[in-house]
């Protein structure tokens, strides 16, 4: 019997709501030598780890459920909220399963963390990952090959094996399957919205930050069947695009009430590692080069990329719009989160320029109250409808 | 990063030619026009002034203007300005500070329409917002960028492959921008020669820095500090002018120290020093003079401070280097304090409490700056963990006039010199220190 989207999303909502990442815990059991890595928003190469035989674990703080208590002896008020979540997941021994930890080079907070968790944490590895912001072969390519090669003798050391050329390959293979499985359910939501709530695919994404990648595919694969499949009443919702969401994540209840409120989420930034590469990487030659090259001349643009031509800076919002046909763009920001902030009236500029309406609300990953933004989105809804039926 | 306000007290002859130094840049900012002269645009953390110097450019810093603009009071309309144009509460307050001013006209600290840059020179090290606000600004005036991304140092060190990326990109990137842009060919002669003298002036520096490690102290590390860093920092690294700013600042302190004297504040010289503090984080510009005397009110003395670091840690020995050019200008923007990770920016605190025999350390947090603030809060638990000195906590903003409450930091003041003073009857401080 095939499987319900309703029972796929029950599993994926148990591994969201599980703060104790048993079905890491236990990933990490069933096999001696096996190693989890976590890693903060939004990108880290998981190909490296998967070839190092590991779980890659994506941290994503502590949402609604968690109760900070410690974490907040960590931060002034004015900075966001998920260092000082994932601090309460570290000293709540929630991750003391984790082998490793990786830093992405999103902001100076999460850099910040990095060396928080070194003198916090002093058993487990930590790395900061740093991506080039230039994007020649010669020149960032290089640096980045030379960071590739470092993160995969530090995962060889956690690991006790060594990362194989052939190894990394076959995890390229894996993660390609992976990252065109989500590109079509993001395609299949864009098509046909009301089969694919975004809560659920919010949920779905975020059991890849979780599940052995094999494992999700075969889950992804199985949601496209079962959604399909079924049919769901259709509502006359405006199609937006959710932006600035790329790392410290909005409440689910927020997404449930942006949709609830009469929009369709027809693409967003969450979790962008799931869909950072837009095509295939290469399987052929230096695997390592390969996943440098994709990652300069083949990834999603986000705040913390660096755009060196400001006749493209914000298009790729523009792009978003057009290819999942939405009809205007909600930025969604985390409180005190520089790079979505500062990013956003450069876009707001863009889409202006291209008579894209737009609205804009912060919010924490714990906010509760979810009234204004159902009442602000459902205003916004209403006066798209307003303006393509004049 | 000059006290033009407090110079006007205090006019020892560096602080007279250092005056003339800033007039003298603003003037030839205002006039670069008229005079062809190209402009480029660019931050004080891994500055690269001796090169900019090569192209016969002329060097203007946002952040430089913003503080000058807080010092004057000006910023707190500019913040508005910026946020009434859709720019967030929440982001850094030099980056509204700077976009206020240009939405408002362009005027500079000093009353002049400041140039539009040619050239939008972004050598973002320890800073992301860095990047974003050339993005704004490059949004804005349409002009040139050439991008300079500086690694992090993640692991607490500098690796070679670090240095081959800057350099690689000062090779590929910057430097035929900068030939382009002005016209000049690049002559590596000349700017070893810059570099030379930037060394030069930085022997100098550090030497004033260190004087500090002396009871009383001849120095304020922290509000002289910023008087003391601003041509090492800015548009002046590796000028003659800097190089005999430094020599004649040297002079100063060398006979203060001689006379036993303490620090000169803006009512006239220091009486007596009380306290030695260590401080993390930047000042506030806004209130810099009631914040300073809260300080020498209660004799209180910095003798280091980490924001004097922002663009170069000279007193660790690094000394920019003529016989190895771009590595050394890809060294000094690897080593400024904030791209330090927050391990090695501990261990040096540390240091300072330890060589200049400090009585606690006092964290400054800045609500506009993450990379400074984020994990402050452990810096000062393991500052007093580790020395068992004790330290205290203040918040404010650099800009931001609404973030300034002196009624706030003035008792939280007295109560941290009460506590130092307790500790001290108490027998002294009972180091626990960490094994
Ligand atoms: S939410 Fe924004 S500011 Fe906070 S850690 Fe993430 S990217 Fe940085
Ligand atoms: S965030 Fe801090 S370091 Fe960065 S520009 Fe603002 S004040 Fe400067």
């Amino acid at each position: 019997m095939n499987t319900s989207t309703a029972e796929i999303i029950a599993r994926c909502q148990a591994l969201f709501d599980d703060l104790n990442f048993s079905y890491a815990r236990e990933w990490k059991a069933a096999v001696p030598g096996r190693i989890v890595v976590g890693f903060m928003p939004f990108y880290v190469p998981r190909e490296l780890i998967h070839a190092a035989g590991g779980l890659p674990l994506g941290v994503l703080g502590g949402g609604e459920q968690l109760e900070v208590i410690q974490g907040d002896a960590y931060y002034q008020s004015y900075i966001c909220r998920i260092p000082r979540s994932t601090i309460e997941l570290g000293v709540t021994n929630r991750l003391d399963f984790v082998d490793a930890m990786l830093f992405p080079s999103i902001c100076d907070v999460i850099r910040n963390l990095s060396g928080m968790w070194k003198i916090m944490f002093p058993k487990v590895r930590s790395r900061y990952f740093d991506v080039p912001q230039n994007y020649r072969d010669d020149v960032g390519g290089a640096f980045y090959i030379s960071e590739l090669t470092e993160l995969r003798e530090m995962l060889a050391e956690a690991s006790g094996r060594a990362v194989t050329d052939a190894a990394i390959r076959a995890s390229i293979g894996l993660y390609n399957e992976n990252r065109a499985l989500v590109r079509e359910v993001y395609a299949f939501r864009a098509r046909q919205p009301w089969k694919a709530p975004s809560a659920e695919v919010y949920l779905l994404m975020r059991a890849g930050m979780i599940l052995a990648v094999e494992e999700h595919s075969r889950m992804l694969r199985e949601y496209l069947a079962a959604a399909a499949a079924e049919e769901r009443p259709r509502r006359d919702n405006s199609r937006v695009v959710v932006t600035g969401a790329f790392c410290e994540q909005p409440p689910l209840n927020l997404i449930k009430s942006i949709e609830l409120s009469g929009c369709y989420i027809v693409d967003d930034d969450f979790m962008l590692v799931n869909r950072w590469e837009q095509s295939d990487v290469s399987q052929e030659g230096d695997p390592v080069a390969n996943l440098a090259a994709a990652y300069l001349h083949n990834s999603a643009n986000t705040s913390a990329k660096y755009e060196p031509d400001v006749e493209q800076k914000g298009l790729y919002l523009v792009d978003a719009v057009k290819r999942s046909r939405a009809e205007g763009v909600i930025f969604a920001s985390p409180s005190f989160c520089d790079p979505a902030l500062l990013e956003r009236p450069m876009l707001q500029r863009v889409l202006a320029a291209h008579d894209i309406p737009f609205i804009a609300f912060k919010y924490a990953e714990n906010s509760g109250q979810m009234q204004p933004i159902r009442e602000q989105a459902g205003t916004f809804a209403d006066s798209i409808k307003l303006w393509s039926n004049p | 990063m000059t006290v033009t306000q407090a110079a006007e007290v205090v006019k020892d002859s560096s602080m007279l030619k250092q005056k003339e130094m800033i007039s003298g840049n603003y003037r030839k900012l205002e006039t670069a026009a008229a005079d062809g002269r190209k402009v480029a645009a660019t931050f004080v953390p891994g500055n690269l002034n001796e090169l900019i110097m090569c192209f016969d450019m002329l060097n203007n810093l946002p952040e430089i203007n913003a503080i000058q603009n807080g010092l004057r009071k000006k910023t707190g309309g500019y913040i508005m300005e910026a946020e009434k144009r859709g720019h967030s509460e929440d982001v850094c307050t030099y980056v509204k500070a700077d976009l206020g001013m240009i939405a408002k006209g362009n005027i500079g600290p000093d009353g002049q329409k400041l140039p539009n840059p040619d050239l939008l020179l972004l050598s973002y090290t320890g800073c992301f917002t860095f990047m974003k606000w050339f993005e704004l600004l490059r949004d804005h005036y349409r002009c040139e960028t050439a991008m300079l991304h500086v690694p992090y140092q993640g692991d607490g060190k500098i690796s070679a492959n670090m240095i081959a990326y800057v350099v690689r990109q000062l090779k590929e990137e910057v430097i035929p921008k900068l030939e382009r842009i002005s016209g000049v060919k690049f002559d590596i002669d000349r700017l070893r020669e810059n570099l030379a003298r930037s060394a030069r002036a930085e022997e100098d520096f550090v030497w004033v820095l260190e004087s500090a490690k002396k009871k009383p102290s001849p120095i304020d590390a922290y509000f002289g500090g910023v008087y003391y860093i601003g041509p090492i920092f800015t548009a002046f690294r590796g000028t003659e002018d800097a190089t005999e700013y430094y020599r004649l600042l040297r002079a100063e302190i060398a006979e203060r120290m001689e006379r036993g004297q303490g620090p000169v504040t803006p009512t006239g010289d220091m009486p007596s020093e009380r306290y030695r503090l260590v401080v993390e984080g930047p000042p506030n510009w806004t209130s810099f003079r009631d914040f300073w005397k809260m300080f020498y009110e209660e004799g209180a003395v910095v003798v280091a401070s980490t924001y004097t670091k922002v663009g170069g840690l000279y007193d660790q020995g690094f000394r920019h280097d003529p016989a190895k050019p771009l590595e050394s200008l890809a060294e000094y923007c690897l080593g400024c304090y904030t791209n330090r990770n927050l391990p090695s920016r501990i261990d040096l605190i540390e240091k300072y409490m330890e060589d200049y025999q400090a009585d606690g350390i006092l964290i400054n947090s800045i609500k506009s700056c993450n990379s400074f603030s984020a994990g402050q809060l452990l810096v000062l638990r393991e500052i007093e963990r580790r020395t068992g000195k004790p330290g205290a906590f203040i918040e404010s903003d650099l800009v931001d006039p609404r973030y300034f409450s002196p009624a706030n930091i003035k008792n939280r003041l007295e109560s941290y010199f009460q506590m130092v003073d307790q500790r001290r009857a108490g027998g002294g401080s009972a180091p626990a220190r960490a094994a």
